[in-house]
């Protein structure tokens, strides 16, 4: 177990490393930072000050050995615009968006999984193919689009919910966070739900998956020969083997939601990383841009890890290797 | 064609209701951004032809409808349907073009990684299973941030994130064919890796190769919508349907919902279309496939 | 003699399936009494495993239990609410199935999947229950059972998979076990082993046991008596002893004369000719009169009524064997 855990951690090492070089090269032939920086009136001499401030004569590699040490150090660079560290900056708006991510994907996982079984386990049923339907248009549904709908219907049409911002926030343990004030609730539901529809469609087609091939399996034959209810057989018996495959989906799905954030933040102008990363390519904001990739990074290697550790909790025939 | 119409393929299709919905959208479709120009009354691009006068018409079963204008105006009097019909041909060829791309380049590299494997095979895949573990659509979005935006771009940033399916689909089948017997003997016989691969794998990895190919356009067109909506996909002189339904965000808040929605709502039937008929074919072609 | 504890009549499980209606149980009728083992046999695909599952009522759509009584200790099973059969699958009824390494659920200990049977069937408390899957490990021959229970089914091997089933088929004191090819996916070390465990435990509880197989010399060793099956219908039944003695079916005789014996002075085994018909595609006439030594014009005519004809036998055929016909 420790070896394979130390194995893991150095593969999420090489993994960031990767990105990094990848990060910092990208951004290396993208137009000249200098210019973010300085006032437009300057000199020629003052913008080659400038240029040495920020390291930009040297060479690439001892550019990219700079950057690297800086990060290693917990120096993450300042926000060309806001004049801020750039980690703080995103920190402080991380909490927004983690909010918002994981009361989408409860609000997915506690529909798609109920029906996902029940697809499942009756396919031939008119309900079932209903459902099926459904989640296949979920999945075709531009989410954009649809957090644009909604806001037209429950916020223009008939202003029921408020379409922008957080709403009122508490702070609970040092974070804004916004899902423990009724105000609060009324403004996450519409992107919630926005980003929550793609997730569940996958999901559930997943599980449907997982749980038609689960029901042609001898032990569930044997589990209603044992006489359990058909409950216990498909949520017991059935959903635990079907999981496997779904618990593959749900981490990549997290990663998808973080990603899909950026969209849903900007319609709801929510205010998160997503927004800010936005903004910030707009911007030209490139401080900000890495700071938000080799975090983004960091999350999802620490999610596939994660994944795999539930899947050795689940099923007994994985064993950490 | 007769051979066609009595193969199970068809006969399985004639039953199949979805797929034929599907296939009916997706021909609707393609007659629309073929064709469509010629029936819509208006250029959209070709400024003398609008009128100022007529900006925010809504649809034509409204108060105030035009006949003129199905669909309603948007802004600067442009018929929101001729809007759709020269949008949906952009989406449409970058999904398509972006798929063809991420094919030919990813096959490529799945079958030098399938059947060379050693060095090549392991790089090819390290890259695959870094790309893999992050959502396609960030990686589009970064490129797009740090290359630029336009259409060639938005088509190299979609190659970028899609060869990976290919190359996984190809290289998992190219391994499963090597393997045979009728491999060992070409490779006795004396035919070159070349010959071999070409006559002999790449037919055979055809059939997940479609599959793929058919949902990977869906796909496509959603994540350039999403990039265009966020304002770093096409350029606005040549519009997709995303970046229409962007153009009329501005004015939903103002109760004008038509210049969005509509534009939206085919970006869904287009994309349906397609999941539709690329589940029929899945099942059918390769139901080991998910 | 006493009641039988099982009264099968006229048994009839249909599947509507697109292809047409697959008659796998037509007509069938046999019973079952109190501490006896009675083997039902036939090819694969001969509707054997259907009854088994029908006397549970575990038959799914496309199949449905289209007539026919299922007599359980005097109580018509096939009348029987889902949930009055729910107390008595288990319960009353257990079942063994053919693959022990498919039919234990992967994900869950040994331990847990034994407790379930006594949570649903008795009111045990906690550590009396895992008491009495002890003692059960321990009665099928496993040792070290208290730690064993713990383990998950992938850490044991087919023969102890199986084992366990059997545990988990006798821990809640049912009357009837129907055992569906128990031995078949075990090495054949192992299944004499098994076989004489299942019938020293089930004989000695005074349960009574349906042995469903393919393979007669199982059941000569197995069963009290033998229905034969052939295409969904009975065509033979009888006393065990008589019936490998001397069969009255020609089917049978074809059975018995492709098991191997010590003795064989034969170059090679005789098989039956050809295959088992469409089931789908069965007319009017005697379903095993393609592949029959004996037909005649008639078998293509008249299907043949079961009906006694020497001893203890019945037989469905219009020419049964004599007594030690060659």
């Amino acid at each position: 177990m420790l070896a394979y855990t130390i194995k893991r951690l150095l593969q999420m090492v090489l993994v960031l490393f990767s990105v990094s070089v990848i990060v910092f090269l990208m951004m290396s032939f993208t137009g000249d930072p200098v210019f973010m920086v300085i006032p437009i009136d300057s000199t020629a001499a003052e913008i080659e000050q400038a240029r040495r401030l920020l390291g930009l004569d040297r060479s690439l590699l001892s550019q990219y050995f700079i950057f690297i040490g800086n990060m290693l150090q917990g120096d993450f660079g300042r926000s060309y615009v806001f004049r801020q560290p750039a980690m703080q900056l995103i920190l402080e708006r991380l909490p927004a968006t983690i909010e918002m991510v994981l009361v989408a994907i409860t609000l997915a996982t506690a529909i798609a999984i109920p029906l996902g079984v029940y697809a499942g386990a009756n396919p031939n049923k008119p309900v079932s193919r209903g459902i099926m339907a459904g989640s296949l248009l979920g999945i075709s549904l531009p989410g954009f689009w649809v957090g644009m709908m909604l806001i037209f219907f429950f916020s223009v049409r008939y202003p029921l919910l408020p379409s922008s911002g957080r709403g009122d926030t508490i702070d609970v343990l040092g974070l804004r966070l916004s899902i423990f004030t009724a105000d609060g609730w009324a403004h996450i539901i519409l992107p919630s739900l926005t980003l929550a529809l793609a997730t569940l469609a996958i999901m559930l087609r997943i599980t449907r998956a997982g749980m038609m091939e689960v029901m042609r399996q001898d032990y569930m034959r044997f589990a209603r020969a044992k006489g359990a209810s058909r409950r216990t057989i498909l949520f017991r018996h059935g959903l635990k083997n079907a999981l496997i495959p779904v618990v593959t989906i749900f981490g990549l799905q997290l990663g998808d939601l973080i990603a899909f954030a950026t969209i849903t933040e900007t319609i709801f102008a929510w205010p998160g990383t997503g927004k800010l990363l936005i903004d910030s390519i707009y911007r030209g904001d490139r401080p900000v841009i890495v700071v938000y990739l080799m975090l983004t990074a960091f999350i999802f290697v620490a999610i596939n890890f994660l994944v795999d550790i539930v899947y050795t909790l689940i099923d007994p025939r994985i064993s950490v290797k | 064609m007769t051979r066609f119409l009595s193969s199970e393929f068809f006969y399985h299709y004639r039953r199949n209701l979805p797929a034929i919905f599907g296939s009916v959208l997706l021909l609707a479709f393609a007659v629309m951004a073929i064709f469509g120009p010629l029936l819509v009354a208006q250029d959209p691009y070709d400024v003398s032809q609008l009128e100022l006068m007529d900006s925010f018409k809504p649809p034509v079963w409204l108060e105030g409808g035009d006949p003129r204008y199905l669909l309603g105006t948007d802004g600067q009097g442009r018929d929101v349907l001729a809007s759709i019909v020269y949008g949906a041909r952009i989406s449409a060829f970058i999904g398509l073009a972006a798929m063809l791309c991420s094919c030919v380049i990813g096959t490529a590299l799945g079958l030098i990684a399938g059947y060379y494997g050693g060095f090549a095979d392991s790089i090819i895949m390290r890259i695959a299973d870094i790309q893999l573990s992050f959502p396609s659509m960030l990686i589009a979005l970064f490129l797009m941030s740090a290359f630029g935006t336009g259409i060639g771009m938005v088509l190299i940033a979609l190659t970028a994130v899609g060869w990976v399916v290919y190359a996984r689909t190809v290289r998992g089948s190219t391994l499963g064919e090597i393997q045979k017997e009728y491999i060992q003997a070409a490779r006795v016989a004396g035919l070159g890796n070349g010959e071999i691969i070409r006559k002999h794998v790449l037919p055979n990895v055809l059939t997940p190769l479609i599959v793929v190919s058919t949902i990977q356009v869906g796909t496509f067109i959603l994540i350039e919508a999403s990039l265009s909506f966020l304002g770093v996909g096409v350029p606005i002189t040549q519009p997709s349907l995303g970046l229409l339904v962007k153009e009329g965000f501005d004015v939903l808040f103002s109760g004008i919902w038509w210049t969005s929605a509509f534009p939206g709502l085919f970006i869904m039937f287009l994309v349906f279309g397609i999941n539709l008929f690329g589940d029929f074919l899945r099942d059918e072609l390769n139901p080991r496939l998910r | 003699m006493a009641d039988p504890l099982l009264e099968v009549s006229d048994l009839k499980t249909y599947f509507h399936t697109l292809g047409g209606v697959v008659k796998a149980v037509d007509g069938v009728s046999f019973d079952v009494r109190q501490g006896e083992v009675v083997g039902l046999v036939g090819e694969s695909g001969g509707g054997k495993s259907v009854i088994g599952f029908s006397i549970l009522g575990l038959i799914d759509p496309p199949g449905r239990i289209e007539a026919g009584k299922i007599l359980f200790a005097g109580e018509d099973l096939a009348a029987k609410s889902e949930e009055e059969m729910r107390a008595i699958r288990g319960g009353e009824i257990a079942m063994v199935f053919q693959d022990p390494m498919t039919s234990l659920n992967p994900v869950y200990t040994v331990g847990h999947q034994m407790d379930e049977m006594l949570r649903l069937h008795t009111d045990l408390d906690r550590r009396a229950r895992r008491a009495r899957c002890i003692e059960m490990l321990e009665q099928v021959g496993i040792s070290e059972a208290a730690s064993r229970l713990d383990a998950y089914p992938h850490q044991f091997s087919g023969g102890m998979r199986q084992r366990v089933v059997i545990a988990i088929a006798l821990l809640a004191g049912s009357r009837l076990i129907i055992a569906d090819e128990p031995t078949t996916a075990l090495d054949v070390t192992v299944q004499a082993q098994i076989l004489k465990l299942m019938r020293r435990q089930i004989v000695e509880r005074g349960a009574a046991m349906i042995m469903v197989t393919h393979d007669l010399a199982v059941i000569s060793e197995m069963a009290d008596r033998v229905v034969v099956l052939y295409c969904g219908k009975v065509v033979e039944r009888g006393l065990t002893a008589e019936i490998i003695h001397s069969p009255a079916h020609p089917y049978t005789r074809g059975l018995l004369d492709s098991i191997p014996r010590i003795t064989d002075r034969r170059d090679r085994l005789d098989q039956i000719p050809g295959t088992v018909p469409d089931i789908r595609t069965l007319g009017k006439g005697c379903s095993f009169r393609d592949r029959c030594f004996r037909a005649q014009p008639i078998c293509a005519e008249e299907t043949p009524a079961l009906s006694p004809v020497r001893g203890s036998l019945d037989a469905a055929c219009h020419f049964p064997l004599e007594e030690n016909a060659p």
